[in-house]
């Protein structure tokens, strides 16, 4: 009985790391790219060379892969311990919604009614795959 | 948004479920890791599936910064959560598993999502942004949509 709660805390603790590590990782490679703007653009002046050169030089883009390297280790970890149709799906809807609020709360994006509805839809429908 | 753009969101769908089930599959050959051997980890970088599935969430990372430059986080969002879909599909056309009216319904939802957010504009057009590109984008108060 203590084993299963122990484990049931253990996938909450992954999972969790896992849903902060990739929404710290999405807004801050977001804020990035809006920074950086249109790579399209870029790689018409610059070439494929500047347009990647803009990228990785771009401070927010490192710490955004940091976390993203973190979320990456900590799905390693989980999957090692844990099922794939459970941490997969749990960290992913977990991961849309986190990302909605801080999309609309750090990057000032316009998360109109539609939006909300699509990442409630989402998350429903991926725990709904999972079973 | 242009067809182009519209097939760099198809591939970002399409290579992050791949490369999820390339990494699943090596850590199972590897087996459960020790917290006391987290070391294990980086040595399982090197492993044949894990190699596989890192180059393929790499191609999907490339892919997802394209559509990051031009479109919102939360456009791009239905986009990589329509991978779930694709790993049903593979699971019911490719394995030829079961899939219950259940994870039928879930996949409806997430399509659905996805149709919801593309009818949308792609873009959330911050004031300024040209002129000013250093400062935190966080820090503009006045956001008005645009159609790109």
């Amino acid at each position: 009985m203590i084993a299963i709660q122990h484990s049931s805390l253990m996938n909450v603790v992954m999972i969790g790391c896992i849903v902060v590590a990739a929404t710290f990782g999405d807004v801050l490679i977001a804020s990035a790219m809006r920074q950086i703007g249109d790579l399209d653009t870029i790689k018409e002046k610059h070439g494929l060379g500047g347009a990647i050169l803009a990228v990785i030089t771009n401070v927010r883009f490192l710490c955004g892969v940091s976390a993203m390297a973190l979320s990456f280790f900590s799905l390693l970890f989980a999957l090692s311990h844990a099922d794939l149709s459970l941490v997969v799906p749990a960290s992913a809807s977990l991961t849309v919604v986190t990302n909605t609020i801080a999309a609309k709360l750090f990057l000032r994006e316009n998360v109109d009614k539609r939006r909300w509805l699509a990442a409630l839809c989402i998350c429903i429908g991926v725990v709904l795959v999972a079973h | 948004m242009t067809f182009r753009r519209y097939l760099v969101l198809a591939f970002v769908s399409v290579s992050a479920p791949f490369g999820d089930t390339m990494l699943d599959q090596g850590m199972k050959h590897i087996g459960p890791v020790s917290i006391n051997h987290l070391d294990t980890l980086f040595h399982a970088v090197s492993t044949p599936w894990i190699a596989g599935g890192i180059v393929m969430l790499i191609a999907f990372f490339a892919s997802y910064l394209t559509a990051l430059s031009w479109a919102d986080l939360t456009y791009v969002l239905p986009a990589t959560s329509f991978g779930n879909v694709v790993v049903a599909l593979l699971a019911r056309f490719w394995q030829h598993e079961h899939i219950s009216l259940t994870r039928w319904a879930g996949i409806f939802l997430i399509t659905a999502a996805v149709g919801f957010v593309t009818q949308g504009p792609s873009y959330t057009e911050h004031e300024r942004q040209d002129a000013v590109p250093v400062p935190d984008t966080a820090m503009v108060p006045e956001a008005k949509e645009v159609c790109r």
